[in-house]
Formats: structure tokens, sequence, C-alpha cells
């Protein structure tokens, strides 16, 4: 591999629309922009942006601290104000920021939040840090929305109306009174256009890893590509530009035969594909990226980048239908998906993209994910006969990240791979 | 009629038997009645007893049954409670059950809900996605549209439509039985010495595992003889417990508290009996928009339930002030995202308002209580040595 980290147009987009976002932020006051904090599950980005509103993700937040390696101190400034070791460090690392003066990722002081839009989804933390941040900032408005769970793995019109009736009385009503602007649905329904363009890019893009070798990594560099369609670009031309190019690229990439751009250049040679379920751990990603790509394992989908939105069973928002698109956007997110939802969904992923294992990372303080991925990887295991890994982790706690007891994991796993391999490759002459 | 001992002994075995014997005896002695198990916290039981069914409250395997199976469904960092009730479920302890529900109090029922769908445990498996928007007409009607769908599950098990009249009965009996707890524990928060934390316990919790009209006698009898002038007082506080609505601790952990110097004068064990605050209008002719109301309205707080337009800080500090405690012991449940989530927030809050507090984790199977027993000890000391009169919470 070559030791240059390749730097292609999409990445420089990414991060020119990143920087732009913060330095908005930074002038906010001056502006006189209102900004709203909210979360990527669910996230309503084309209601924010119908109010001229600047988004604010806790969550994004967090884990752009982990990569910065500055989590830990933050998660023991919470933990010495009553905030339990056992508990969301997304949570921990957000309250810990805000004590120690709220400067974000870009140096720069993150303004207070005219708004908390708790756009509960699939999360039932978001309620309880919303209930936090309300008491350290009472003079912003906080508006709830209820996202009914898919607890029979389907969206009844009762529960769409549940949804439309809360935008209508509570959220738009209110948005109005903060910003002074008035609900514009046509302006909704042309940013909602914008949104379906990117979603049906992004779909393409993950569709790529069906190419052997696959073009791109779907989960670590998977995290970089929905970077911009969950921190609320999604509905911008600026998002539907940036697809179009990352299209571009992973065309041409398949067109040349060639597999991922790592950390450490492009990785020569495929030798397994994988599906993972769980978020990464971010305090230390390359580390844990490395261990995968030293053993030429790719992962070809995962359920991680699908937690603001789940675009690959062709849902999409719609401008004809608004406040449904985006009550059933909300709806459709991973976590809001029962478990035998997620087990066909995750299923048919190992399928249609063909791989060789099954991989759950498990995060100790994300009880959304975390509970109940046992039975999912033996029910995928016996259901498709695939290899299934396990090793556990955390978000954004370094002291839950153990390098060696994950690597000597995978390293089992893989060689496991790799004697299944052997087995059928003799079973098939 | 029974003596209190007598009473107090029915009350535990009853609570205590994981193989639901009582409920599984009175469904089998009518044709058509169903029994429905449900989690904490809380249920409108009164929607499965106009049905013709019984609400079951499944509560874990405690500290009296041993997992083996049901770690292998969850990793070491999560609560103790849906492996003892996978545990309970895959034992076949619950085969009598028709089905489920699951209320929405975290992240970890709500995918157990999931968990039970997967294995096809039970003719039904309803999650309740109890409403986070307190508007009669949005989140009210929501909750009716969940209660509508329970009843609908139960129509196709036993063919039973239920009928205003038989809703308004069964919301009364209820009512009665609020209205009893009520009465034991306004008699408790004057004269703790009648009757141990323990014991109540026991009442309250053989209430989830029995038939309403068999418990509001319970309750009856239970009231006359507190009314007496019974029990010995003793030297000791008296504290508020909160943050156990969950996953329920060991009955040596309930009792450790008391003996360490502390009588407990309100407690969220058995919160879901307890979360409708005073009576569901009986004589609607609407009478799931009355329990829905009922819930949006006149609900005791909760770590499950959004509350930014009532803080729960404050209304602990009131109940703290109404039954004239000195003091709070948090227990949280290992693990336990909405309690551990709430602790600072209740702890910042009594730090200003000068109430003291004890926080302790515990966990529904352990039985070591000494540290836990000293600690609450030292609690109980400190505010006995120190302080003359109880804290007035102005809240």
């Amino acid at each position: 591999m070559s030791q240059e980290a390749q730097k292609e147009r999409s990445m420089i987009l990414q991060k020119e629309m990143t920087e732009g976002l913060f330095n908005d932020l930074g002038k906010a006051k001056e502006t006189g922009k209102k900004v709203c904090y909210t979360f990527v599950p669910g996230n309503l980005s084309e209601l924010i942006r119908t109010f001229d509103m600047l988004p604010v993700y806790p969550e994004i937040n967090a884990l752009q601290s982990a990569m910065r390696k500055k989590s830990a101190s933050y998660i023991k400034e919470a933990e010495r104000h009553a905030h339990s070791e056992d508990v969301c460090t997304y949570v921990k690392c957000d309250v810990g920021m805000m004590m120690k003066g709220n400067i974000g990722p870009t140096g720069e002081k993150i303004p207070e939040p005219d708004i908390l839009l708790l756009s509960y989804t699939g999360c039932f933390t978001f309620l309880k840090w919303f209930e936090t941040l309300k008491r350290e900032y009472p003079n912003a408005k906080v508006i709830m929305v209820h996202t009914p769970y898919q607890e029979n793995a389907k969206i009844t019109p009762e529960m769409t109306e549940y949804m439309v009736k809360q935008f209508k009385e509570e959220v738009i009503p209110q948005m109005e009174a903060v910003t002074g602007i008035k609900y514009d649905e046509e302006k909704l329904k042309k940013i909602l256009a914008l949104s379906k363009e990117a979603e049906d890019l992004i779909t393409k893009i993950f569709d790529t890893t069906k190419h052997k070798p696959s073009p791109i990594d779907a989960y670590f560099a998977g995290v970089y590509y929905i970077g911009p369609i969950n921190i609320g670009f999604r509905g911008t031309q600026q998002a539907v530009d940036y697809y179009k190019e990352l299209y571009k690229e992973i065309q041409e990439r398949v067109r040349l035969g060639l597999g991922p751009i790592t950390p450490e250049g492009e990785m020569k040679e495929e030798k397994y594909r994988l599906v993972v379920e769980g978020p990464p751990n971010w305090t230390s990603f390359r580390e844990f990226w490395k261990i995968f790509y030293d053993m030429g394992a790719v992962i070809v989908a995962s359920s991680y980048t699908k937690v603001g939105g789940v675009y690959d069973m062709g849902w999409r928002h719609d401008p004809s239908r608004p406040l449904e698109s985006l009550s059933e956007y909300c709806m459709n997110c991973y976590t809001n998906l029962n478990i035998p939802q997620r087990i066909d969904l995750l299923s048919k992923c190992i399928t249609d993209y063909a791989a060789d294992g099954y991989v759950t990372n498990s995060i100790k303080s994300c009880n959304s994910f975390s509970a109940g991925q046992l039975g999912m990887m033996r029910e995928i295991e016996d259901r498709l006969e695939v290899p299934v890994g396990f090793i556990e982790s955390d978000l954004v706690d370094p002291r839950y990240f153990s390098y060696s007891n994950i690597k000597n994991r995978l390293e089992s796993y893989f060689q496991m791979l790799e004697q299944r391999k052997i087995i059928h490759e003799k079973e098939s002459v | 009629m029974k003596t209190l001992e007598e009473i107090i002994k029915f009350c535990e075995d009853v609570s205590f038997d994981l193989n639901f014997s009582h409920a599984k005896k009175w469904k089998e002695a009518e044709k058509g009645r169903v029994l429905v198990g449900y989690m904490p916290i809380y249920f409108p039981r009164e929607i499965i007893h106009a049905a013709g069914g019984m609400a079951v409250g499944v509560f874990g395997g405690g500290d009296r049954k041993q997992i083996i199976k049901g770690d292998a469904y969850y990793q070491s960092y999560i609560c103790h409670i849906p492996r003892s009730i996978m545990e309970l479920a895959l034992d076949k302890h619950m085969a009598h059950f028709d089905g489920f529900i699951f209320p929405s109090i975290c992240d970890v029922i709500r995918n157990l809900s999931g968990i039970f769908k997967q294995h096809k445990i039970g003719k039904f498996v309803k999650y309740m996605d109890f409403p986070q928007n307190f508007l009669p007409q949005i989140g009210g009607v929501f909750y009716q549209q969940e209660m509508e769908h329970v009843l609908k599950y139960i129509k196709e098990i036993n063919g039973v439509e239920i009928t205003t009249e038989k809703l308004n009965h069964s919301i009364e009996l209820y009512n009665i039985n609020r209205r009893l707890i009520e009465t034991i524990y306004k008699i408790r928060q004057d004269y703790p010495w009648r009757i141990s934390i323990v014991d109540v316990y026991h009442i309250i919790r053989a209430g989830t595992v029995i038939t309403v009209e068999e418990h509001n006698d319970i309750l009856t009898q239970v009231c006359e003889y507190i009314k007496q002038d019974i029990g010995v007082p003793q030297d000791k506080i008296k504290i508020v417990i909160s943050g156990a609505f969950c996953e329920q601790p060991a009955v040596g952990l309930i009792k450790a508290i008391e003996e360490a110097g502390c009588y407990v004068v309100d407690d969220d064990y058995m919160l879901g009996s307890r979360m409708i605050l005073g009576d569901i209008d009986s004589k609607s002719n609407k009478p799931l928009e009355a329990i829905s109301n009922s819930y949006i309205k006149q609900s005791q707080y909760s770590s499950s339930i959004y509350d930014v337009n009532d803080p729960k800080e404050f209304r602990l500090a009131k109940i703290v002030k109404d039954r004239g405690a000195n003091g709070v012991v948090f227990a949280a449940a290992s693990f336990c995202d909405p309690s551990l989530l709430d602790a600072p927030i209740f702890q910042n809050a009594f730090n200003k308002l000068g109430i003291r507090y004890i926080a302790f984790q515990f966990s529904e199977n352990i039985n070591q209580f000494k540290v836990i027993k000293e600690q609450v000890g030292a609690f109980s000391d400190s505010i006995k040595l120190w302080e003359d009169e109880p804290v007035t919470a102005n809240s």
C-alpha cells in the first residue's frame, strides 16, 4: 500500500461544506440566524432549512471530539457531575464539552441553542439527553417530535397521522415563533426534491459494493460518505453535487477494478467481504480500521450507515407529500426498526453484496443498537450459514477500546474465514 | 377474616411464584379468559379486565431464578431484567400466557419486544408506544389507538367485544385499587411502624398477579388492620426511594434499607400500580379517552416520560415534603439508562434545594447488602445526629 493519504475532490468538497457550516455557526449571533440542536437519526434537516436555521448535532460533536482525542477529558468532567460511568458516552462527552466552554471541533465556540429539536427516533437516550440540555439552556425552546416505533414492522396510517399532527400543531408553529419566519411549504417541497436526488445518489454509491473488488468500504469510509446527508446538507444543491462527484470517482474505481481507499492508500487485495452491525469506535478509529484493511477485509454494507435513513429499500423523501414524507423518514431510520426487521435487512445485505461474514461491533453505551444483537447474530448465522464475529468497544470512551482484545478476536475470526475459503475451494474442485 | 400475617404470607407467595400459578388457575376456571403479561412500568390493566382477561405483571426472576439461557442474549453491560425475563420465557414459566405487552420504558425493553417476536413467544407481542406528546388531540388519540390495537389482539383470541359499561366497571375497580393503595401510603406516612415496607411491597406486588377484585379485598383488609394502633415506633429517619421503578431490587435489599435506620414513606418500586394519581373518570361515554386523559394529565413522574414541561426534580421534592421525609435514597438498577441519566438532574436540583440524598446501584439478583446497609445506616445516622427537623423543600 502507498503510505500517502489520498485526497479526492469529493473529500475536499465535504471538508469545505463542514467548515462552512461551522463558520456560519461561529457567526450565528452576528447574522441573526437561529441555532437548532438536533440528532442524526430522524433529523429534520429539510424543516430546519425551511426556517433558515443552522443545525448542531451533539452526537457529531462528540464523535469528532473522540477522533481528536478530547472525549476522555469531557467524559471525566461529566462523571465529576454525577453522570454514571455506565450510560451513553455521547451524552457525557457533549455535557463535558459544554462544561468546558462548548468549543467545537474547529476550535470555535458553538453557539447556544435557540431550539432543541428532539426528534425522538429509535433512541430513548435522546429524550434524556435533551431533558439534561434543557436544564443547561433554560432559554432554549424544546420541541419534541415523538416518532412511533415500527413495532409491527410497518408504518400504519395512524402512526403517520400522529406525526403529521405533531408537525402541524406543535413543531411548525413553535419554529415560526422562534425564527419569526412563516412556514413556506413550497420552499420545503423544493428542498425535499433535492433530498430525493441525494438519496438516489447515496443508494447507488453504497450499491457499488456489489462489484468485486468492492470500490469502497461501506463502513469505515461509509461514515464519511453519510456525513453530508446526515448533518444538515440533505436538501441542498451542495449535497447533490458532492454525491455526484463521489459517485463519479467511485465509478472510475470500478472501471479500473480498484479496491477501497484507506488512510494508507489503496487496498490492493480484497480477501474478505463483511457486513458489520453496530456503530464504529471513534476514539481509535484509524487503528480499528487498520485491523480490517491489513487483513484484506472490506466492509460491503453496514447498519450504521443507515442510522440517519434507510434508503436501500426504495424509500425516498416525496415533495408531493411533504409532512407525511418527513414522518415516514423518521420512522424508517435503522434503530426505529424492530429486531426481526433488522435481521431481514442485514440478511439481505449479506446476500446482495455476497458477504463472506458478519461482524457485530457491540457498543457498551448504546443499548439502542446493542440490546438484541446477540440474538440477531445467531439468527443470521442459522439462516445464512455465514460465519459471525463479535467484538466489543465503545463510541467515544477510550477506556473501553482494547486494541489487543479486538485484534486477537478479529485475527481468529479471519483465520476461520480463511479456513472456510480453503474448504469451499476444495469442495468446488 | 384472615390475620394480617396470613394475608402478607399469601401476597409474598403469589408475588414470587415464578410459574404464575394463581393466574393460571384463574384462566383455566373459565373458557375465554386470557392472560396478558406486561413488563414494567405502567400498563392500563383496565382494558384487559374489561376484555375478559387478566394483565399479569412480569418483573423478572429477581434473586430466585438462576440465569443460564438469558445471559446468552445480553452483553454484560446491559441491565439484568431482560435476561431474567428471557429465562422465564425460554423455561416456559409463562407458557400459559396469551400475549405480552412491552411498555415503552427504554431501548432495552423495546428491543426485548423484538426478541419475543423473533422467537414467536405468545400469540401476540405488543410494544406499547406511550405518547410523548401530551396534547389530548394528538398524543391522546395516538394512545387510544395503541389501546385499541391491544384489544384487537385479545378479541382475536377470545372474541370479546368490550363495551362502555364493561370498561367503566373495570376503571372503577382500579380506581378503588389505587385509592386503597394510597390509603396504605398515607397511613404509613404518619405511622410507618404499623407495617413494614417489605410487607407493603409484597401486598402491592401481589396485585399484579391476581385479579383486581381479589386484590381490592386484600387491600381493604390491610387498611383495616393498619388503621389500628399496632407496632412500636423506632428511632428511624423517613426517606423516599427513587429510581427502582423497573428492575426490582431483591427483597433482602428492601428489608436492609429499613433495617439500616430508615422508614421508607414513599417509593417507586411498583410504580405502575400507582402511576395514575387520583381517579379515572368511570362514567364517561368514551372510557378509552378517559384512560388516555388520565395518563396525559395525571401521571406520576417517571424517568420514561418526557418531562420538560413538568420537571421531575420538583415533583420528587414535593413528595419528600408532603411525606415529611428527611431525605431520598436513589436506588438505580445497574446499567438502567433512564434512572442513571436522571441522576444528575435530581442530584443537582437537590443540592440546590437542600434535600439530603445518597445513591447506589443494585441488580435484581444480588443478595449481599452489607455495603449498602452500611451506606444507608451512615446516611440515617448523619441526619439523626446533625439535623433536628425534616427538610422543607420548596417546589
